[in-house]
């Protein structure tokens, strides 16, 4: 008999993605099935979950995410998060999932306008999501950032209401990047389109520091293959 | 036709750019209160019907030009 085949989880690459390819190889460690998807193609294949890469699509211009949000796949990504389907945006991911309004909020450049690298301690807010289920309740990851623009923002009414809806799963210990309420990951109502600036992908393995990475994909994967690819 | 789109971090928006040019011109000796950085964008729109542009303008500014939640804009046409 075969060994079980891992979940297939789309990783779109976008011109200027430039950490596709960890999230594809930490998603393969964990045992899911990767697969590359440019962002020109019209449609997605058949997966079970999307990830959005970090990186610098189409150049950072204009906003962060602004432009790839129009890229062709995002029709399909769209319609896979309508569905149901899983998708994370980690890092320009985030800011995608902002601009293309799959999440609320928006990204703006980091309060101290340095650019940020390092490993930071996040606070797990909620660990019953289909992205933290590994974690235990009230645990802390070390997890690293490195963005320019990390600094997110929703005013007053809608940060309430975000609060309220349990929508702020990840938050800084000691914020990096003057966000809002302290937040690096929030998830939509719906509970199936999460986004977070620091990179599980660069912490699943002892040799890069913390493989506290993996609890987070680790969830997705776990995730992914309890539900049956959507065709898009 | 010839338009001209303005883009404004909102009242109240963080503006760590505006700040540090601020802070830079101070430095200079300058009287400044406050410093605030926007975008320009110059749109060369050809010969079309001027409502029309106009209509169109408003949408390029919602859909792509400007993010409603963080930034105002303000579009002027040039003949």
């Amino acid at each position: 008999m075969s060994p079980e085949r891992g979940p297939r989880i789309a990783v779109v690459v976008f011109p200027g993605s430039n950490d596709d390819r960890d999230a594809a190889l930490a998603l393969e460690d964990l045992g899911a099935e990767p697969t590359l998807v440019w962002h020109a193609e019209p449609t997605l294949p058949e997966v079970s979950a999307v990830v959005l890469p970090g990186g610098f699509s189409y150049g950072d211009y204009l906003r962060c995410g602004a432009i790839a949000r129009f890229a062709p796949v995002m029709d399909g990504v769209t319609h896979f998060a309508a569905e149901g389907g899983l998708v994370l945006g980690i890092c320009n991911g985030f800011q995608v999932l902002c601009e293309a309004g799959l999440l609320p909020g928006t990204l703006r450049p980091n309060a101290s306008l340095s650019f940020v690298c390092r490993d930071v301690t996040l606070l797990v807010e909620r660990a019953d999501t289909p992205f933290t289920s590994r974690c235990e309740p009230g645990r802390s990851l070390s997890i690293p950032v490195k963005h320019g623009e990390g600094c997110y923002f929703a005013d007053g009414e809608l940060l309430a209401e975000l609060e309220a809806n349990g929508q702020l799963v990840l938050r800084y210990e000691d914020n990096p990047n003057g966000s809002i309420g302290a937040v690096a990951g929030v998830i939509n109502t719906d509970g199936n389109v999460f986004g977070l600036m620091p990179h599980p992908e660069h912490a699943v393995d002892p040799l890069l520091g913390s493989t506290d990475g993996t609890l987070i994909l680790g969830s997705l994967v776990d995730a992914a293959r309890d539900r049956s690819p959507v065709p898009v | 036709m010839r338009a001209t789109v303005l883009v404004r971090p909102k009242p109240g928006i963080l503006d760590p750019q505006g700040e540090a040019v601020e802070s830079s011109l101070r430095q200079l000796g300058f009287a400044v209160e406050e410093a605030r950085i926007g975008k320009v964008v110059d749109l060369e729109l050809g010969d079309g019907d001027p409502e029309q542009a106009k209509a169109d303008l408003e949408r390029m500014c919602v859909q792509l030009l400007a993010n409603p939640l963080i930034e105002s804009y303000e579009i002027t046409v040039t003949q």
